[in-house]
């Protein structure tokens, strides 16, 4: 499947006004919108883009049931995530800068589908800025609550947002019932990646056909994807379902020959290899790899970079980034990173490797977020793309200084 | 009824200065001669109501005794009493900040393990507050053998509360300062 | 054969454990412990919500009455 596509979520160009919005997209009366939006939405096919990819509409319906589960309605709290924790990723921030009308429009029709009575914005202050300034331009947008997100790798977890705008302090919080059922202040609470939202404001105006237009029957639609590392610039690209990874990062400018892998969904995905590269950019075109889109980065690494010393430093990086609540995070995390920067810095112990993966299957699963299981994921997705390098490592040299 | 009121006071004392130990081995999560964790909480947590219910007759049967002069208002409010006013106020003190202990500690899923905890610390004042009610209310307070089991016991608690301090105290300690939770 | 949900599970609130080690004493045959402490479940799959089975409930709740932080609590069969 091709990489390029008719521009949908920057159609209006960019830092688009209220305005130019309205001219492009035309109008949405968002007031209007019911809960058959459900039902479009499901026929529409559209995943979340926040990185877990549940079915959209799955989410809205599970919110919509505990609202009306109770004798006196429960009424939802709709919230936009565009927190962005990830560092590598770029493209809420992009969304919020260039297209906020498009997120406003989704979070309104969101709110409108599930009966909700509060909705917030959820991201960091400079993000808000454009974004308020939009909501200044428009009407309906009044009762949209803006909320600061810190600027920290864990703050766009689900709970977290919750609790931060609770508590103002963003951290993952223990649950035991999932945020639809009970959330912000014990409400249904659904929480959205902006570019869901964006997308589920195109879905609200064009339908489900349209949606699926472009991209595949198993990945309908666009994404945004975010090219980053050995790459001429960050950049920022839509692209649709099920585009080759290959194609996407020629699009971007990449030269494959200069590949040795890409880290794909970011800090908590997973390495490809550079022969892996024809798979499509889907959840069902990575599965085999072990892989998934999560939010859509695709980091290059050279074949000049040693792929092992780039992860221990990755592998620091998420230790800090722990929110240390939890012990097996708090502890486990750094001695994971530690244990690889042994390995990508020339220990010669046999044993590292197997270490390794003993104490990334101990880790996963605990915690009161998916903050170690990405971690060991990625880690042990590291094991496996340079097992050649673990190799040459335990024999005293680095293969990426002999690619040069 | 004197003799029981100065006989269960003292049987109070020195369960919670078991109760007190045990506390802080408790919180070392060490198990402790062959007694698994669980069993040393347990423990902690009986001695704790056994201790209690000591008191309540210490307190009691000093109630009924026409000698004390001990009315209902003395027994939770400090220093009102006929009898040595201070020393028997400091009694006093420590049954309020038991009553306080107690009820977060059975009531404690309820209250929140922040407010539980908090109320908890409280036990090392309540412990030499009623240790020096003893000395200085009770009849048997300065006599020679009851001034040395309490020191006894005050050496006890001491190389406790000192054990406590150290950075090698919690089972876990050395693992975790190693790792380092960055 | 019982179906996974009808089975009561033992949920670990992770932002409150200290790793004192009291529930893998008392479920050894549910829980391990890591060396700073903290439990370890067995089981594959959510390993945060240990599944109980019926001959272990009366040690789960022992566990869950003893733990020092707070830190578990039994959910029946289709998490209550």
């Amino acid at each position: 499947m091709s990489a390029t596509t008719a521009p949908r979520l920057f159609a209006a160009g960019a830092r688009a006004s209220y305005q130019t919005h309205l001219q492009t997209f035309g109008s949405l009366d968002t007031g209007s919108i019911q809960s058959s939006l459900l039902g479009e939405l499901e026929r529409s096919g559209l995943t979340g883009r926040g990185g877990a990819g549940f079915a959209t509409w799955r989410k809205l319906q599970a919110t919509e049931e505990a609202r009306t589960s109770r004798v006196i309605a429960n009424r939802p709290v709709v919230i936009a995530n565009g927190a962005e924790g990830e560092p590598l990723s770029l493209k809420d921030k992009s969304l919020l800068e260039n297209a906020p009308h498009l997120v406003i429009d989704g979070l309104l029709a969101a709110a409108a589908a599930v009966h909700a009575t509060k909705a917030y914005v959820y991201a960091t202050s400079q993000s808000l800025e454009a974004l308020g300034l939009a909501i200044s331009e428009r009407r309906d947008a009044e009762r949209i609550s803006l909320a600061e997100a810190p600027d920290t790798f864990i703050s766009g977890e689900a709970s977290a947002v919750v609790n931060s705008i609770e508590t103002g302090i963003a951290v993952p919080q223990d649950r035991v019932k999932r945020l639809s059922e009970a959330g912000l202040k014990r409400r249904p609470t659904l929480v959205h990646n902006v570019e869901t939202l964006a997308h589920i404001a195109l879905v609200a105006r064009y339908g489900a056909a349209w949606f699926r237009g472009t991209g595949s029957q198993r990945d309908p639609g666009t994404r945004l994807v975010t090219v980053t590392g050995k790459a001429p610039g960050d950049r920022v690209m839509e692209v649709p379902g099920d585009a080759m990874l290959a194609d996407v990062l020629r699009a971007a400018g990449v030269d494959l020959m200069g590949v040795r892998a890409v880290l794909v969904g970011g800090f908590h995905g997973a390495w490809v290899e550079r022969d892996e590269l024809d798979a499509p950019l889907s959840a069902d075109g990575l599965a085999p790899l072990g892989a998934s889109p999560g939010a859509g980065i695709l980091s290059v690494l050279g074949r000049d970079e040693c792929g092992l010393r780039t992860t221990a430093r990755i592998l620091d990086y998420l230790a800090q980034e722990s929110a240390r609540q939890c012990g097996p995070c708090m502890f486990g995390l750094p001695e994971l990173a530690r244990l690889f920067e042994e390995l990508a810095t020339g220990s010669r112990e046999k044993a590292l490797p197997a270490r390794l993966r003993a104490l990334a299957a101990d880790v996963s699963g605990l915690g009161s977020c998916h903050h170690p299981d990405g971690t060991t994921r990625m880690a042990a997705s590291a094991l496996s793309a340079f097992r050649d390098d673990v190799h040459a490592h335990l024999q005293g040299h680095c293969l990426s200084s002999k690619r040069r | 009824m004197w003799a029981f009121g100065r006989i269960s006071g003292i049987v109070a004392l020195a369960l919670f200065t078991v109760t007190l130990i045990l506390g802080i081995v408790t919180r070392s999560g060490r198990p402790l001669i062959g007694m698994p964790r669980f069993s040393v909480t347990l423990v902690h947590r009986n001695v704790a109501l056994l201790a209690s219910a000591f008191l309540v007759l210490h307190v009691g049967t000093l109630m009924f005794d026409s000698y004390a002069h001990l009315n209902l208002a003395d027994v939770v409010v400090p220093f009102l009493g006929s009898f040595k006013p201070f020393w028997q106020g400091l009694g006093t003190v420590a049954v309020d900040l038991l009553i306080a202990i107690v009820i977060t500690a059975l009531l404690r899923r309820a209250v929140g393990v922040r407010v539980f905890r908090f109320v908890h610390w409280f036990t090392y004042a309540m412990w030499p507050i009623a240790v020096a009610h003893a000395i200085g209310n009770g009849t048997n307070g300065t006599d020679k053998w009851f001034l040395l089991g309490t020191v006894a016991a005050c050496l006890c608690v001491g190389a406790a509360v000192i054990w406590r301090l150290t950075d090698r105290f919690s089972e876990t300690a050395k693992a975790r300062r190693e790792t380092g939770a960055l | 054969m019982r179906d996974i949900d009808d089975y009561a599970r033992l949920h670990i609130d992770w932002t409150r454990c200290d790793g004192r080690g009291l529930c893998a004493e008392l479920l050894p045959e549910l829980l391990d412990r890591d060396e700073w402490g903290y439990p370890l479940p067995l089981q594959a799959g959510d390993r945060s919500n240990v599944v109980v089975p019926p001959h272990l409930i009366e040690p789960a709740e022992s566990a869950v009455r003893v733990c020092p932080l707070l830190a578990l609590k039994l959910l029946d069969a289709q998490g209550s």
